[in-house]
């Protein structure tokens, strides 16, 4: 019964990464540019939490919703400062400066709070529950039905609203969306806003379930979570969960069988085989290279 | 004629430098702080070139340099402390073993492209730095005690002559051809260019030197430790090569200088010196994308009054 409990932690991890890589998803989908900042949102997402619960005493949804918020702001000023001149630039200039994005956010964080890690506050007494005979801890069961109405939410504004509507518009192509009217910076700017959201409220979880918190912490699930979002087929948002949780999973079962140095290693390697084998992801399509 | 007389005369020059250089150490009018800060320098430069070669010249983006980076320093340190080689071999075998990991990387990595092949490439580097973690033959992630053998002489000609190598490749039909890829691959492609073959040399070559440079590192600064070569470590390499001009040599040498100078002045203000690096990329992407000096080099602004195109 073991592996049964295993496996909710690999899924419980798998939805953090699943939270995030929506975000990377949408974005990618949308501009087809890697915003390595979003890791970096992450984390402030996870401090913003931390201080709404530990130093102004607000409730644990409260906290969520006050860092989601927060997160859509700083990430719809990322893309309005940084990213919006970049539209036609070069990929490499793209993404180079969300390499320097990323680097300014964790070291302004860095800078004016010390590189000290803190201690998440315990906001639930977590009791054991057994189901089929494994223990699973209600904290797991938060996690996971947090995130999972978080993806109902999102596959509601995706595919039953005006904004869901114009945001597919934007990405199947952005010119002919223009033409039909829609305002497309708007557009792109509202993907950044939820994508931000979701992964603020993954830093949230995060602190929660890890209980510890650092101004880096945002690179390892950044990077891990940019894997998932090319293992479900980048700009796909089920890829981008499948994705997540499959990476949980397999990394909570590398954990578990004693290699937990190698968890990480496993990541890429996942990375690398996913990127030769099958570039275009779990639920891609091939496209072919045109001139 | 007039192409080695320009050779000779950078010959000369280079010697110059060094020679005033190693006169002030042996007089012991420079401290040990700057004798450090000139190999550092040297050490920057290598690795600024080397990673020229394949985002500058071949166009292929790679941001796992410090992956070869660690070979290239764990191997020489390994051979040095364990077997008890001479200097000169060791670099030779730890940058011989970094071409053979640019090798390893290069072949699969040449399905991808822009993107995708950057984040390969940080993987690879990621997972080059996990295996030196866990092996505890070069001890784990306590490190590695290396005897400090690094001297401004070794430094000066490795530098010497990645930059030789690295000019005269980059002026060849080899180079002409990876130059056409990174124009465009599919044109060069069509006129009969072996794409694959040309983008796997640039890869080897520019691991090769960044194993001389780690090499060079890992003699100089007494200890090696897999965190030191982390991703921040391949971006700072980056940083040199984006801030001097994507496809200039001589801008990516005057960029590993400059902030060669800038950090070793900011040294007790880590958090500083990484705002301002990034600030630094973030200005210069948004206002000049092509770098401080483009894919020129700093010689074709001397020539303002003569005709013809610029050599790259």
């Amino acid at each position: 019964m073991e592996w049964i409990q295993q496996l909710v932690n690999g899924i419980s991890l798998g939805s953090i990464y699943a939270l995030i890589a929506l975000g990377y998803t949408m974005v990618y989908g949308i501009i087809k540019l890697i915003n390595f900042a979003h890791g970096d949102v992450f984390m402030l997402g996870a401090f913003i939490g931390f201080y709404a619960i530990a130093r102004w005493e607000m409730n644990v949804f409260l906290a969520l919703i006050i860092a989601m918020i927060l997160c859509a702001v700083i990430g719809v000023i990322i893309e309005r400062v940084a990213y919006k001149r970049l539209r036609n630039a070069t990929r490499i200039a793209a993404l180079i400066t969300a390499i320097g994005v990323s680097l300014l956010i964790e070291y302004t964080v860095i800078f004016f709070r010390g590189p000290s890690p803190e201690a998440y506050p315990a906001v639930f007494a977590t009791k054991n529950i057994e189901i089929f005979g494994a223990q699973i801890s209600t904290l797991a069961i938060f996690i996971l039905s947090v995130s999972i109405f978080l993806m109902i939410l999102l596959q509601f504004i995706v595919h039953k609203t005006k904004i869901g509507k114009a945001m597919r518009a934007v990405s199947h192509d952005a010119d002919a969306a223009r033409l039909m009217g829609i305002n497309v910076d708007n557009t792109i700017s509202a993907t950044f806003a939820i994508g931000s959201a979701l992964a603020g409220a993954a830093g949230v979880i995060f602190g929660i379930y890890y209980t510890r918190i650092d101004p880096l912490m945002g690179i390892m699930p950044g990077i891990k979570a940019f894997i998932a979002a090319v293992l479900g087929g980048i700009g796909i948002i089920p890829g981008a969960m499948v994705g997540g949780l499959l990476l949980g999973v397999v990394e909570t079962v590398v954990s578990a069988l004693g290699y937990s140095l190698w968890r990480d290693a496993a990541a890429f390697v996942i990375l690398i085989l996913i990127l030769i084998l099958r570039p275009a992801g779990i639920f891609g399509k091939n496209t072919r290279e045109k001139v | 004629m007039k192409k080695s007389k320009i050779f000779w005369g950078y010959a000369v020059l280079a010697l110059v430098i060094y020679a005033v250089v190693q006169l002030l150490i042996s007089n012991g009018s420079i401290q040990f702080y700057y004798q450090n800060m000139f190999i550092a320098m040297c050490i920057n430069i290598i690795l600024a070139v080397s990673l020229h070669v394949i985002i500058g010249v071949t166009g292929q983006f790679s941001i796992g340099h410090a992956g070869f980076l660690a070979v290239g320093a764990y191997i020489s340190a390994i051979c040095t402390m364990k077997f008890d080689m001479p200097f000169i071999t060791a670099i030779l075998i730890g940058a011989l073993v970094a071409a053979l990991a640019g090798l390893l990387v290069g072949i699969p990595s040449l399905r991808l492209k822009g993107d995708y092949l950057a984040i390969a490439t940080l993987g690879f580097a990621e997972i080059i730095r996990i295996v030196f973690v866990n092996t505890d033959y070069v001890g784990g992630a306590a490190g590695l005690q290396v005897a400090h053998q690094s001297t401004w002489t070794y430094a000066f000609f490795a530098t010497f002559i990645t930059i030789l190598v690295i000019s005269n490749f980059t002026n060849s039909r080899h180079g002409r051809a990876c130059i056409s890829i990174r124009e465009d691959e599919i044109a060069a492609d069509a006129m009969g260019i072996n794409t694959t073959y040309y983008k796997v040399v640039a890869f080897a070559i520019g691991s090769f030197f960044a194993g001389v440079a780690g090499a060079i590192y890992a003699h100089n600064y007494y200890i090696i430790q897999p965190t030191a070569f982390g991703f921040l470590k391949s971006f700072d390499i980056l940083i040199f090569v984006v801030l001097g001009g994507l496809g200039s040599l001589s801008g990516s040498v005057i960029a590993a200088v400059l902030l060669t100078f800038v950090s070793t002045y900011l040294q007790d203000f880590p958090e500083t010196r990484m705002i301002i690096y990034s600030l630094i990329l973030i200005l210069v992407m948004l206002y000049r994308p092509t770098g401080l000096l483009g894919s020129k080099e700093i010689t074709a602004y001397f020539k303002i009054g003569k005709k013809g195109g610029t050599r790259v």
